[in-house]
């Protein structure tokens, strides 16, 4: 178990794995919104908490056709799914090298973007913690995607039409969280609804994600 | 222990290409499928594998019993030849990788990346893998694809030494490998008929 | 009697619905064309909300229709899974576009209507907002079917899918509420409360509503008579390249 993990995150960090795009995408999401909406400060701490989760959660998006593809193409996943290993594991371990690799980062780096859109002092906590909290969802329920369209070519963009709709309670909740936080007000129960989701994500989509993930490779 | 396949029929694509078939492997023995292009074997050795669901019939062993080794090697090109095979070594939870370089002859290339390696050198650091499982059933799908005549020698030895120590092996190829012990199975008799008289029902054919 | 079951024979279900066909697509014009002169015409403005309150025999049908149409496809999809009959699998394949323009109809009267009332085609109202991520499932639901070869497979996916969406629809509705409170009146129709509309209104609403259920079974049993025949195709196709 150990060894996938650890491999998948060597893989991801080495020349041509891709470790480090999410993050530059994130970058330029958020150099970008101030050029669409005007420089001012005060509308830009306004729109700061769901610029962030929104472009945390399309750099999550970018790099999901890479749980499985790469691993499909040149054949290890038919050696996986023969290996002493359940596929509920395999997936649950997917899922949680990409959070490592592409999560884990955005959460670090994301005070830093949130310095540039000019977030109020207050929602930085907030912010780090609700993004703490949802992306391991978005992974989660990334994988669970990316399973599904593993075998089909050109499946990058279908994997995007089938993700971003099951990413909307996640997205609503996060942001709200950030939102709240940084005007100062209550987040408590937004908080314990993004946990929710998150926690019966992980609890429950591994089981489908293998299901779709054994009718692939039949 | 022995491999027990009885009555087996496959689909390919969820249209049958291969019925009734029936074939025994004890300990230490190597059966051959051969056949024409597209007749079915490699949909064989996938569901022997356990890798589909067979249509009708039994497979008579676990599948972890199973290692398998289809057309690609699930090799990742960044990872050292030794990084490669120490993985799966762990996966299947064995640990030892050296008989399995020296059986393929990689010891020197160990060190390298595995995507500096040549088409034939990445072949057999596959097949170097099926060593490092330590399962008793070897399911090759024509291992020998890009192999020199030196290098088939090293995978029939390897096929032998398996054998040797009571595994069975069941691959499909076109060459002769040298191995004179192994059996050999023609599927094509096996070839799924159409059904006599259409009845369109449930499966639509 | 007769088990249930043996309907999910794709020959024996053309069989029957190509004898009820007929009749439920003249019922459905039927209560339709009723419901519709009924509702449009013969029902008085109301005192507040005018005549605009008559798209009411389009809306409020088409959205029932949406939601009950994905009911109908988790339940198709369950079906599938747990039973194996490929008509199962196929209805509810024929059933997604059906649900996915009953959507689009329920968007585009409530904008017509919401011009109007609320001075605006668009808001994000919980009730707006659930519909338009319906409908973004309905869109993922029909683009995965269409973009597997295998049947098989197609029809294996698109169940999980199914089941997984239902489950994230869920959660969205519910999440879109807490995340804003919204312009929408109640629901028209509840079970549990008291009616809020009047007779005069509601009577002909009950025919279109009628007329919409009868609409959708028709097209989902002639939508799914083709997929039948188009699988039956394929499957023929497949077996003359084997030879």
């Amino acid at each position: 178990m150990k060894a996938l993990l650890l491999r998948d995150i060597r893989l991801a960090v080495r020349a041509g794995g891709g470790f480090g795009l999410g993050l530059a995408f994130f970058l330029i999401v958020v150099v970008l919104v101030p050029f669409g909406v005007g420089p001012d400060s005060g509308l830009l701490a306004v729109i700061a908490p769901g610029i962030l989760w929104l472009g945390a959660l399309l750099s999550c998006l970018l790099s999901l056709d890479r749980i499985f593809a790469l691993d499909w193409e040149d054949g290890s996943l038919d050696l996986l799914a023969t290996a002493p290993l359940p596929m509920e594991a395999l997936v649950s371990l997917k899922a949680l090298a990409h959070w490592l690799t592409t999560g884990v980062p955005l959460v670090l780096a994301s005070p830093l973007f949130a310095l540039l859109l000019s977030l109020p002092v207050e929602g930085y906590l907030p912010l780090v913690i609700s993004l703490a909290l949802g992306t391991p969802a978005l992974s989660v329920i990334g994988t669970f995607g990316a399973a599904l369209t593993v075998g089909l070519k050109r499946g990058g963009l279908l994997l995007s039409l089938l993700v971003l709709p099951l990413y909307v309670p996640t997205l609503i909740f996060g942001a709200e969280v950030a939102r709240r936080g940084a005007e100062g007000l209550d987040t408590g129960v937004p908080l314990a609804m993004l946990a929710g989701i998150t926690f019966g994500a992980i609890a429950l989509l591994p089981f489908a994600s293998a299901a779709v993930l054994r009718v692939n490779l039949r | 222990m022995e491999l027990n396949v009885t009555g087996l029929s496959v689909a390919r694509g969820g249209i049958p290409v291969l019925e009734g078939l029936d074939f025994t492997l004890h300990a230490g023995e190597a059966l051959i499928l051969r056949g024409p292009n597209g007749v079915g074997k490699t949909t064989v050795l996938r569901t022997v594998a356990g890798l589909q669901p067979p249509l009708a019939g039994t497979v008579g062993l676990e599948r972890e019993a199973m290692a398998y080794a289809g057309h690609a090697d699930g090799i990742k090109t960044t990872l050292t030849v030794r990084e490669n095979l120490e993985f799966w070594a762990e996966i299947f939870a064995t640990g030892r990788i050296d008989a399995a370089l020296a059986a393929f002859d990689l010891v020197g290339l160990s060190d390298r990346a595995a995507g500096a390696l040549s088409a034939g050198q990445k072949r057999r650091l596959g097949l170097a893998r099926m060593v490092v499982t330590g399962r008793p059933v070897w399911v090759l799908d024509e291992p020998t694809v890009s192999l020199d005549a030196s290098a088939v020698a090293l995978f029939a030895a390897a096929v032998r030494t398996h054998l040797a120590g009571g595994g069975m092996a069941l691959m499909a190829t076109h060459i002769d490998l040298g191995l004179a012990e192994a059996r050999i199975l023609d599927v094509a008799p096996y070839r799924a008929k159409a059904p006599a008289h259409d009845d369109f029902d449930g499966s639509f054919l | 009697m007769a088990s249930l079951w043996e309907y999910a024979n794709p020959k024996k279900f053309i069989q029957t619905t190509d004898r009820l066909l007929p009749w439920l697509s003249v019922l459905a014009a039927i209560t339709l064309v009723i419901g519709l002169i009924w509702g449009f015409f013969f029902t008085p403005d109301d005192f507040r909300q005018g005549s605009t309150v008559k798209i009411i025999y389009l809306h409020v049908p088409s959205a029932l229709m949406a939601i009950n149409a994905w009911l109908m496809m988790l339940v198709a999809s369950l079906v599938w899974i747990v039973r194996r009959h490929h008509v199962s699998a196929l209805a509810a394949r024929a059933a997604a576009p059906v649900g996915a323009v009953m959507t689009v109809i329920a968007l585009a009267t409530g904008a017509i209507w919401g011009q109007p009332m609320w001075g605006t085609w668009w808001a994000w109202d919980p009730r707006l907002t659930s519909f338009l991520i319906l409908f973004l499932f309905y869109l993922g639901y029909i683009a995965l079917w269409a973009a597997i070869e295998n049947d098989d497979t197609a029809a294996d996916l698109t169940s999980v899918l199914c089941l997984v969406g239902s489950v994230f629809a869920l959660l969205s509705r519910y999440a879109v509420n807490f995340w804003n409170q919204g312009l929408h009146q109640g629901a028209s129709l509840s079970l549990d409360k008291e009616k809020n509309v009047a007779d005069v209104f509601y009577h002909p609403l009950l025919f279109c509503i009628a007329g919409f259920v009868l609409l959708f079974v028709a097209l989902v049993f002639l939508r799914t008579q083709t997929e039948i025949r188009a699988r039956r195709m394929r499957a023929l196709l497949a077996r003359e390249r084997l030879g």
